[in-house]
């Protein structure tokens, strides 16, 4: 496949990278269904991270060595930071599984723009966020409603406490809107954006820098000075990858916590 | 004069959260300024507080491709 020559358009111009380049062919096919690299992606973050928690725990000894140490490391971080102080001492303790998993797949994913050769983040798909997203919407409710009832939970999510019941037509209605709709699309956007962005921002450098060197000129100074912002872009985007999953995996815990929270 | 006015649109939504993380990063600097123990407490705050006022700015950008 010749990179060089799909980035010049038909006027000589410069092709920059789109929407497009998110649409990838199909890797195989079974049946009637296209397996794509994102797919492929997704189940690879699965399960290895699967098999480095899994292999960590095996030995269990208490004199830890290297692998479970790394292993005790990373629970930890979330246990503590997530789970004992956003979701409070009582009962983090249930929810550390699906924290942890969900951070540690949110992490490896997003990590998987800057591993050499995959090079794709798959929460670029916005499909597979807004499927995490919606797996958190069902979790926080579910356990809201679980522990308040139906009422007692809409009414801890909607009516504001401290509030003149004057105010309430307009504030319930917008409680509401903001708690309980917009919460999972604005998760599963703020994780997409940020990836789709990020990853647009890569391809523009690299391709760019392609494009300028091949058309003289300036274009050798530009062009590598390009691919030397592309490796800083790239250092920024792995700050970005981090963030992203640990803001995801925060906003999940201060979700369930808020509805776990006793009446005011 | 060619271009596209999606990104017209994202130059100016990104005015909104660029000042939001000063405000947030301002005030962060000045929580630890006062009390250098609480960086800590006060990074995780720092941080959600970014995300969240980032978000709009990368929700302008991908919608400014999309759209």
């Amino acid at each position: 496949m010749n990179v060089a020559a799909s980035l010049v358009r038909a006027d000589g111009g410069f092709e920059a990278p789109g929407p497009s380049i998110f649409d990838l062919p199909p890797v195989f096919s079974i049946g009637p269904v296209d397996v794509t690299k994102p797919m492929l992606l997704l189940v690879l973050a699965a399960l290895l991270v699967f098999a480095f928690f899994y292999a960590a725990a095996r030995q269990r000894s208490m004199v830890p060595g290297k692998l479970q140490y790394a292993g005790e490391m990373a629970y930890g971080f979330v246990r503590n930071g997530l789970g004992r102080d956003i979701i409070g001492s009582q009962d983090f303790l249930r929810f550390m599984p699906y924290l942890t998993a969900l951070f540690f797949f949110v992490l490896l994913n997003n990590l998987f723009a800057t591993i050499p050769v995959i090079q794709f983040p798959t929460f670029s798909r916005a499909g597979m966020v807004y499927a995490l997203a919606g797996l958190s919407w069902l979790i926080y409710n579910g356990v809201g409603i679980q522990k308040h009832g139906f009422l007692g939970y809409l009414k801890l999510q909607t009516v504001p406490a401290g509030v003149s019941k004057v105010m309430w037509p307009l504030l319930i209605p917008l409680e509401f809107l903001s708690n309980i709709l917009v919460r999972p699309v604005t998760l599963a956007l703020r994780l997409f954006a940020n990836m789709f962005a990020g990853h647009i921002l890569l391809v523009l450098f690299s391709t760019g820098g392609l494009y300028l060197l091949q058309h003289g000129g300036i274009g050798y100074v530009a062009g590598p000075l390009a691919w030397v912002l592309a490796v800083a872009v790239a250092f920024l985007e792995i700050l970005v990858q981090f963030l992203q999953a640990y803001v995801f995996a925060l906003l999940n815990a201060m979700y369930i916590s808020g509805a776990l929270a006793d009446e005011h | 004069m060619n271009g596209n006015l999606n990104m017209i649109g994202y130059g100016l939504a990104a005015i909104g959260p660029g000042v939001g993380i000063g405000l947030i990063f301002a005030a962060y600097i000045n929580g630890v300024a006062r009390q250098p123990e609480a960086q800590g407490r006060l990074q995780a705050i720092a941080i959600l507080g970014f995300a969240l006022a980032e978000a709009l700015a990368i929700i302008g950008i991908a919608l400014a491709f999309v759209l």
